[in-house]
């Protein structure tokens, strides 16, 4: 139960960038892997300049500056994608996917050049090593209460800044009907360079707290995407509630067959179910509803 | 649709066919050929995905799956052929018997006769995408839903090649052929054989594709791809063509995988999986989607450079990559063949400035 | 390319399909000129050298582990050289990418003997690359040096075994945690050919001396997503993990196994596929008390091992590590080598013959190749991982261990022998 939980947070945590570009703009970002893997780089360096400057004591900080750092670091790039390239592919979705794959084969090649093609080492700080002991036998790894905590935070966050704030309205203006926001005057490119930026940035800080749990390589980005795409697609795009109950249903589904049988049929079943799923409703479990047909 | 004559067209088809079918061989090392002949077979499966995408709009990211199910029913003819010259001397093929397994699986048997292979190499892969087209296209799913729900077809066609192991040769896949329809793979000539009837396959899929594509049906295909509800407005049901198409590019896939895996030696998961598909799909956008040469050229091209590149510059193969997928969506979305009938009809206007403005200057005159 | 900005559209994409164009056409021609007479390269001059290839996955998902192999396969290249050579001439290298794809390996190592027409090729890592090669070079006649660890059932005249055999690494370890750490096993691995295959060999030797299986799974290449898998573990409480996980998926595993409170004094994890190169990217201190079955450790203590990291550092940098797989590509080279001067020409045949029986003094020690299966007679160790990512050694063979492909337990009757012609029952002999 608890490790369904955990699985679905970590997957609605990858999944919660992609579901704002993805859901809220329209645009598949096949790089979203890539964004996630510069958050884990970007761990592994603030975890060395930590080492170096500090030393073994002041080690178990770097973590808190590198969830930060990778937010910044990621939405930048992201930022830097949507002006040179996602801009000029608005309402071309195919021609998005496409383009943002061969941006996603360039980064991880730097990443390739820059670090090596190996792995790199990103130890956890102390404070998240550790079991919390409920009971005898039920232990539960501070890592993943943490993933548990700040994921339901995150969302908690992004559906204060959607719906509560004027940033929030801007964009969601801009989601559902573009024409009409710009003529009241909205700033169209800038609310769309800085939704997707924020985007990336939630793809980063993904990557930075996964770095933790999983590799640091130039191939990370390729274990997670189609995971986050299945979550976003089975949600329902344009809603996050879709986000959310796609990352709790298939993160418990994931772990409730893996526990009957192996984590290969396990995998397989839950993305055969998902595409029968989309039979049944295919705007997924949370569709957007408008006027229009498409 | 650009007007280029009819006559003309088959006079540059015949040329093109002349060469690969007589100039190539004479000119080009087996290993060459044999590089040119995997292309074809690869051009074949392009051609597909073009009637698909180019002419339909349907954008299929997973057809590894289809083109994987032709190859592996060819490698299964195939691999029961070595019969009692393989390293065990059973009939069963290698990795069955390392892997414990006493007798073949029901869905090996008939695989011992060529025909059933090739029939089921073009078949199933149709019969699969009919089933995925009317699963999908009845719930009005497309453009990019269909393309994630084609994408994770492929990644678990490739887990379920992988996990059942005994039966399909895991990662390894299915390699070390030793002869088809009792001619010895190692042999030139055998290999030249086979690169002739990859050029045969090839000239009659894009005969075929031409004719599906001139035809009414594919003007309700460009329909679909333009305006699909429009379509339905007018009274068509756009999912019994959809389907129809799907299911031609599936048997073409399943063709291309046939001709492949004799030529190649090996087909493996890896040849199913997402990466494979989504390159699938750049060969016939570097070439030119929406025109059937363009498929062919595309894959040729592309194929091509990844072979020279990575005997050059194996790092920056992926940079190459890359930067094409980038280039061929912003700037240049035509294609080569696009980009090339640009060139030609920005050369025929300036003639025509050219020869208006000398007629005015002599009218002036 | 961005210069175009201010020149409208047009012209910007005319010039820059220009460039595309003359970019296609160059790669097309790059590949399909030397077959009209042109050719890219000058020709070599005087003493002809001897040719080699080496063909490793430079890019894509194995480049992690191969690039390495290139390396120090290049590296003994150039001391092979600096002694004179072989035969008095030169060795040249013509190194291929496999691009970790099957057919690319296939279509390299065909290139690599038709085309460039190479002695021999010291290359593949992934067993698929070798099954994928196998074909070419035995229908080509070429030779096959290939330094990693395997699940055995193959006996190839074409291809020279240097690395570990199952029982020169499997078995043992199996037989050692039976006697140092406990009787319950549980088998975990990536889902591909050589974790289900080496499985098949562990349970049968579960059976024979005495072992309990407690359980088997398998995850997919690249999973990272180890909670349940965990949870099984510590349900089925076994004494041993026996560990076949491959590539990224260790490092998920090992953090997610100690987040979870595992440690090595708990359940002792056995891995065959984990050296130094991938604990750099694990961290020691993750899998800090855990082992690994291996024929070399960087930290095994000979002088000629002390002499080999030494220069590998130099060469490549210090924080680069030599396992395994690395150190037999670079003693396969040598043995190469030998084997060609012994010979005194190259043909295969030839080198073959030379090759039998070679021996050559590796950083793990003597290694010698069997006359009769063409693999590498290799010392077994067991090494203890430590914080800092290196191993201790906690057991070793007395002396080189003669490797047999085919495992006794599962083939009782089998045996691999190129003087009785290759794969014999022994039954019928």
């Amino acid at each position: 139960m608890f490790n369904g939980l955990s699985v679905s947070s970590i997957l609605l945590l990858m999944a919660l960038g992609l579901a704002i570009t993805f859901g809220l703009m329209g645009v598949i970002n096949m790089a979203h892997g890539e964004l996630m893997m510069l958050g884990s780089y970007t761990a592994y360096v603030m975890q060395n300049a930590f080492l170096r400057q500090f030393g073994d004591q002041g080690f178990s900080g770097y973590f808190a500056v590198a969830l930060p750092v990778s937010f910044f670091v990621a939405g930048s790039v992201g930022l830097l994608l949507e002006r040179t390239l996602i801009r000029r592919l608005y309402g071309r979705p195919l021609e998005t996917l496409l383009a943002t794959w061969g941006v996603s084969l360039i980064l991880q090649q730097t990443m390739r050049q820059a670090f090596g093609a190996n792995n790199v080492d990103v130890r956890s700080p102390q404070w998240l090593t550790g079991r919390w002991q409920v009971s005898a036998g039920l232990e539960f790894p501070h890592l993943r209460l943490f993933i548990i905590f700040f994921t339901a935070a995150a969302v908690a966050l992004i559906y204060l800044l959607l719906f509560r704030t004027n940033v929030g309205l801007k964009i969601r203006a801009v989601t559902q009907n573009r024409d009409m926001s710009a003529c009241l005057g909205v700033p169209t490119a800038k609310v769309d360079a800085y939704t997707f930026a924020l985007g990336s940035g939630l793809a980063g800080v993904a990557g930075c707290i996964l770095s933790l749990m999983g590799s640091v390589g130039p191939t990370t980005g390729q274990n997670y995407i189609v995971d986050a795409f299945m979550v976003v697609v089975l949600g329902g795009v344009g809603k996050l509630a879709g986000a959310i109950a796609g990352g709790l249903g298939i993160g418990e589904c994931n772990t409730l067959f893996e526990s009957f049988s192996t984590a290969t049929m396990g995998k397989v079943i839950v993305f055969t179910l998902v595409i029968l799923f989309l039979q049944w409703k295919p705007s997924g479990l949370f569709p957007s509803r408008n006027r229009s047909l498409d | 649709m650009p007007n280029i004559s009819s006559w003309k067209d088959w006079l540059l088809f015949g040329a093109i066919f002349a060469v690969l079918m007589f100039a190539a061989p004479a000119a080009l090392s087996d290993f060459r050929l044999n590089l040119l002949g995997k292309f074809l077979a690869l051009a074949i499966l392009a051609l597909g995905i073009d009637l698909i995408w180019g002419y339909t709009g349907m954008l299929s990211l997973g057809h590894g799956v289809f083109f994987g199910i032709g190859g592996y029913c060819m490698a299964m003819y195939l691999k029961l052929q070595v019969g009692a010259a393989g390293t065990y001397q059973t009939d069963l093929p290698d990795f069955m018997t390392w892997n414990g397994l006493t007798e073949l699986p029901w869905f090996w048997k008939p695989m011992h006769h060529f025909s059933i292979a090739m029939l089921s190499a073009i078949l199933a892969p149709a019969l699969c995408a009919t089933l995925l087209g009317l699963l999908t296209f009845r719930s009005r799913v497309q453009g990019v839903y269909f393309a994630i729900i084609t994408q994770a077809l492929a990644l678990v066609a490739s887990l379920l090649l992988i996990g059942q192991q005994p039966y399909t040769g895991g990662t390894n896949g299915i390699t070390d052929y030793k002869a088809i329809l009792g001619f010895d793979l190692a042999d030139n000539s055998v290999q030249k054989g086979l690169y002739i009837a990859t050029v045969l396959a090839l000239g009659v899929s894009y005969v075929f594709c031409r004719w599906i594509v001139r035809s009414r049906l594919g003007k309700v295909l460009g329909a679909i791809r333009d305006a699909e509800n429009r379509l339905r407005f007018l009274g068509y049901d756009p999912v019994g063509f959809k389907v129809f198409v799907f299911a031609i590019s599936g048997a073409l896939a399943g063709l291309a995988g046939a001709l492949f895996v004799p030529q190649v030696g090996i087909i493996s998961p890896s040849n199913v999986g997402i990466v494979p598909s989504i390159e699938m799909v750049i060969w016939v956008a570097v070439g030119g989607r929406g025109t059937l040469s363009g498929a062919i050229l595309g894959t040729v091209l592309v194929n091509a450079a990844r072979s020279g590149f990575s005997e050059q510059f194996p790092a920056f193969w992926l940079y190459f990559l890359g930067s094409l997928f980038i280039s061929v969506v912003l700037f240049f979305p035509d294609g080569v063949i696009g980009a090339l009938r640009y060139a030609r009809d920005g050369f025929e206007k300036l003639a025509r400035r050219k020869r208006s403005a000398v007629a005015e200057f002599e009218e002036v005159i | 390319m961005s210069t175009n900005d201010a020149r409208p559209a047009s012209l910007g994409r005319r010039a820059f399909m220009r460039r595309a164009a003359g970019a296609a056409a160059g790669a097309a021609a790059a590949n399909f000129l030397p077959e009209l007479g042109y050719h890219v390269m000058p020709r070599a001059a005087a003493a002809e050298p001897i040719r080699v290839g080496i063909l490793h996955s430079l890019s894509g998902t194995m480049a992690i582990s191969e690039t390495s192999l290139r390396d120090v396969e290049l590296m003994a290249i150039e001391e092979v050289n600096a002694k004179g050579g072989v035969l008095g001439r030169k060795v040249e290298a013509i190194v291929e990418d496999g691009a970790s794809d099957w057919p690319t390996f296939a279509e390299k190592s065909r290139k690599l003997l038709q085309r460039d027409k190479v002695c021999s090729v010291f290359g593949c890592w992934t067993s698929a690359s070798r099954k994928a090669v196998l074909p070419v070079f035995e229908r080509l006649n070429g030779l096959l040096w290939y330094p990693v660890q395997y699940e055995g059932n193959e006996c190839s005249h074409n291809v020279f075994y240097t690395g570990a055999a199952p029982n020169q690494q499997i078995s043992p370890a199996v037989t050692w945690l039976l006697k140092n750490r406990g009787k319950k096993f549980y088998l975990l691995g990536s889902d591909y050919v050589f974790p289900r295959t080496a499985n098949l060999i562990i349970k049968a030797q579960l059976k024979s001396e005495g072992g309990q299986l407690v359980g088997e799974e398998y995850t997919p290449l690249g999973h990272m997503e180890y909670s349940t898998v965990v949870n099984k573990i510590r349900a089925a409480k076994p004494d041993v993990v026996f560990s076949t996980i491959n590539g990224d998926s260790n490092v998920a595993f090992y953090k997610q196994l100690r987040n979870a409170g595992i440690t090595a004094k708990d359940i002792a994890v056995m891995a065959v596929s984990v050296a130094e190169d991938e604990l750099r990217g694990i961290g020691g201190g993750v899998a800090e008390g855990h082992y690994a079955a291996w024929n070399y450790f960087q930290s095994v203590n000979t002088s000629e091992n002390k002499a080999f990291v030494d220069k590998f550092k130099t060469r490549f940098g210090k924080n680069r590590v030599t396992d395994d797989p690395i150190e037999a590509a670079y003693f396969q080279v040598h043995l190469w080598a030998q084997a060609v001067q012994k010979a005194g020409a190259i043909t295969v045949e030839a080198i073959r013959k030379g090759a039998l029986g070679q021996e050559f003094k590796a950083p793990e020690g003597m290694v010698r190749i069997d006359p009769q299966n063409q693999h590498t007679w290799k010392t077994v160790r067991i090494g203890q991982i430590r914080s800092d990512g290196q191993f201790n050694v906690v057991f070793s063979t007395n002396g080189p261990v003669r490797p047999q492909p085919w495992n006794s337990l599962l083939y009782p009757n089998r045996d691999c022998n190129w003087d009785l012609g290759g794969t014999v029952d022994k039954n019928k002999s």
